[in-house]
């Protein structure tokens, strides 16, 4: 998996904007992470308490809003959510179907003390 | 102390996605085109490099290629140089991908003037490479027979990211309850009409119809 990279880029975005704003910390970071991007939640949590110390970001806490991956059908316009397991359209069976959801992977704000 | 929430949105690969556009632009400055081969470890990655630069020697072009692995083993880097092609070798030092940062060094260790194509051995993985752009032209797959026909609903993100799909080892079909009509349902489903070329390297069946289209992207 490719946690350590994800959560190198997440503290340099961070860092970024926290310097920007001139924040002397950053105590909250919030994530959107859609279903289909594989990423271990714990994993990147394992990372980020090592590789933020020392920055802005030390102790600052993430929070993941996870986005389910939705998909629809192109043929009887049928929404469904994707479980574990690929399927065609449970209603139609057929295999025209196209993703609505799912693929979000950015930070979306910080929250920082100045 | 004032506590304040500042609103970002900000893609999290954006840093890579960056640089990646930068990659693509150098391959276009030097006229190459440029392809990021993925596969699952023994899906025939190197086989295939070699069936195609064999061929396309005698057409007098030029490729480079950029191997990734995870060790510092040569033994693939060494196959190509033995083809008599450059190849430059990325050890990600356990890293499961490449990304843009990777390949803008590779491309400073290769002779990108004389080169027509860029060939890009990704790290032998289904998950991880499919999330990093490299600003290569085109992403292609091999998918070998023996892995199964499963592969597609359990890996759908490399699926729908791809230009090119290459079913691979069509030899060993007579030998493996591989269910052609399952497998190409998946991939239609993740990426309608992809360009999907059936080929053994072994016995270089279909390898006519992937070179075909290769050249037309070389002109």
């Amino acid at each position: 998996m490719h946690e350590l990279s994800v959560t190198e880029s997440v503290l340099g975005i961070a860092c970024k904007h926290a310097e920007k704003a001139k924040a002397a910390r950053v105590t909250d970071i919030y994530l959107v992470i859609g279903q289909l991007s594989s990423i271990i939640d714990e994993s990147v949590k394992f990372y980020w308490d090592i590789i933020s110390k020392e920055t802005l970001c030390e102790n600052a806490k993430l929070h993941f809003e996870r986005v389910p991956a939705e998909l629809v059908c192109l043929d009887c316009e049928h929404q469904y959510h994707l479980e574990n397991e690929l399927i065609p359209c449970p209603k139609c069976s057929s295999a025209r179907i196209r993703v609505l959801s799912g693929d979000e992977f950015h930070l979306e704000s910080i929250e920082i003390q100045r | 102390m004032t506590e304040k929430r500042i609103t970002i949105v900000e893609k999290i690969l954006d840093a890579n996605d960056r640089l990646a556009k930068e990659n693509r632009q150098r391959l276009d400055n030097a006229n190459i085109y440029a392809i990021n081969l993925m596969a699952s470890p023994g899906a025939g990655k190197t086989s295939f490099i070699l069936a195609t630069i064999k061929a396309l020697l005698e057409e007098k072009v030029q490729i480079g290629v950029i191997e990734g692995d995870t060790a510092p083993v040569t033994i693939d880097a060494d196959k190509i140089n033995a083809a008599g092609m450059p190849a430059v070798q990325i050890n990600t030092g356990g890293e499961c991908h490449l990304d843009a940062v990777m390949i803008e060094n590779a491309l400073d260790q290769l002779p990108l003037d004389s080169l027509d194509l860029v060939v890009v051995e990704n790290v032998g993985n289904l998950i991880c490479p499919a999330a990093f752009n490299l600003g290569t032209h085109c992403n292609i797959l091999i998918a070998s027979v023996p892995e199964g026909d499963d592969k597609p609903y359990k890996y759908p993100n490399i699926y729908r990211g791809l230009d090119v799909l290459i079913i691979n080892k069509t030899d060993l079909l007579p030998y493996l309850d591989f269910d052609m009509d399952y497998f190409r349902q998946g991939v239609e489903m993740l990426n309608p009409g992809l360009e999907t070329f059936a080929l053994s390297c072994k016995t270089g069946e279909g390898l006519d119809g992937w070179l075909a289209w290769l050249k037309s992207k070389l002109q």
